[in-house]
């Protein structure tokens, strides 16, 4: 009863920031409370900032979660830590192209071009690469607990070399993305150029992502406990008769 | 011998026309990268494919293991990138190093974290099944950091900047080597002891 709850209460959420995201007007002077003020440089650019940066905030949620499990399989040995290990990294891939493709469609617009190697560009690329290299590990190992110890080990190894990518060089090195070191803004355009408006509706989107993210991940995990369970049924049917 | 394939590759390939330094700092990097991901993954995997890995398994305990192999990529990885900073300099025109200290700093770092990288990517390997084409695709995530550093701080040895300038990026490749050092000293445990 619980859980229907949360789901309609998201599903309304989820719909409210798309709506609202997308139609409400951007003007000079915001009166009324939904509309949006004008930021200059981003104009009517600036409405896929409620898309594309919850996307971008998830992909480094699931790569933390995935690493968390990894870091928690290896201590435990528990085959369902890994299985939440990986939903969360298929997620993580999930959230990260969509991060990577409004990134470029804004990058269009806003800076001319779809990729133009932007320090910001590099480091979701890098996040992109080792999500796939992940994939390309895991399934070319055939042995469960080995596939699990091995991706754990590597999912670390790509942990603690990550926050190069994402936190250390697009703030050292110049770039066209918020937050870079030649930025003359000083700081991230949520603080400041937002009007109230603007900020509900982008933190009423970041939190109705990240619940979304929690969810689908929740059913990620079990449907693969499941289906690993209904697979070692099937090759050895226990005595009471089930499967085989 | 992939070293002087490489390297007259890319000499034919420019044939006459000069290029710049910026260039040439890349391509001396993508010629180590590459000389790396054929040479050094051959640390375990030749011991699974000759059968020796449960013997060491028996007489040494992983760290003994690990620090062993890796002092032989370490070798190997001087080595290969002596011959191709020599080859580099004796080809290469523009390869004029006016920081000199800055470029072998930035060499020695940076082959440390090659180096480990490679051989913890190489551990990683050996236990999975596919052991070829499955290496560059594990390790260039891992080594992208490093590189773009260290191909940043070469830049800089061809313009000559001082230590004071770089010292930032400087700072970011000893991070880097000391960070996955660590880390693989801890996780080597894990891959050793099916």
């Amino acid at each position: 009863m619980k859980s229907i709850t949360w789901k309609i209460f998201l599903y309304l959420l989820l719909v409210f920031v798309s709506v609202a995201g997308i139609t409400f007007p951007i003007v000079e002077k915001p009166v009324a409370w939904y509309e949006f003020p004008f930021i200059p440089g981003l104009e009517e650019n600036a409405k896929i900032i409620f898309f594309h940066v919850p996307t971008a905030w998830l992909t480094v949620i699931a790569f933390l979660m995935s690493s968390f499990f990894s870091f928690k399989y290896l201590r435990r040995k528990n085959l369902d830590d890994d299985a939440k290990a990986y939903a969360s990294a298929q997620l993580g891939m999930i959230f990260c192209i969509l991060a990577t493709v409004t990134g470029a469609v804004w990058a269009k617009f806003a800076w001319g071009s779809y990729w133009s190697w932007d320090p910001r560009q590099t480091s979701i690329f890098a996040l992109l690469l080792i999500y796939g290299a992940l994939f390309a590990l895991r399934s070319s190992i055939e042995s469960e607990e080995k596939r699990a110890t091995l991706s754990a080990v590597y999912s670390l190894i790509a942990f603690v070399t990550v926050p190069f990518f994402i936190f250390i060089m697009p703030r050292i090195m110049k770039g066209l993305h918020p937050g870079s070191a030649d930025d003359t803004n000083a700081g991230p355009v949520v603080d400041f150029k937002m009007n109230s408006s603007m900020q509900l509706i982008f933190f009423l989107s970041l939190i109705g992502f990240t619940i979304l993210y929690f969810w689908m991940w929740k059913v990620g995990y079990k449907s693969i406990i499941y289906r690993d369970k209904l697979n070692k049924q099937l090759i050895t049917p226990d005595i009471s008769g089930q499967g085989g | 011998m992939f070293i002087i394939v490489a390297i007259s590759v890319i000499l034919f390939s420019i044939g006459n026309e000069k290029i710049n330094e910026s260039l040439t700092g890349g391509l001396f990097w993508v010629v180590i990268f590459f000389t790396a991901m054929s040479g050094l993954s051959r640390a375990f995997v030749s011991e699974e494919e000759r059968g020796t890995t449960l013997t060491l398994q028996l007489i040494a305990s992983p760290t003994v293991v690990f620090t062993g192999k890796l002092l032989f990529n370490l070798i190997l990885v001087f080595c290969m990138n002596t011959v191709i900073a020599l080859l580099y300099s004796a080809m290469f025109e523009s390869f004029v190093l006016k920081n000199f200290g800055l470029f072998l700093a930035t060499f020695i770092l940076g082959n440390i974290g090659l180096a480990v990288a490679s051989t913890i990517i190489a551990a990683i390997i050996s236990k999975a099944g596919a052991k070829g084409t499955l290496y560059p695709v594990l390790s260039f995530p891992i080594l992208l950091p490093l590189i773009l550093t260290s191909v940043q701080l070469t830049l800089f040895a061809f313009d000559g900047t001082s230590f004071e300038t770089a010292k930032f990026e400087l700072a970011i490749v000893v991070g880097y080597d000391v960070i996955i050092t660590t880390a693989s000293y801890m996780l080597f445990d894990f891959i050793w002891k099916d």
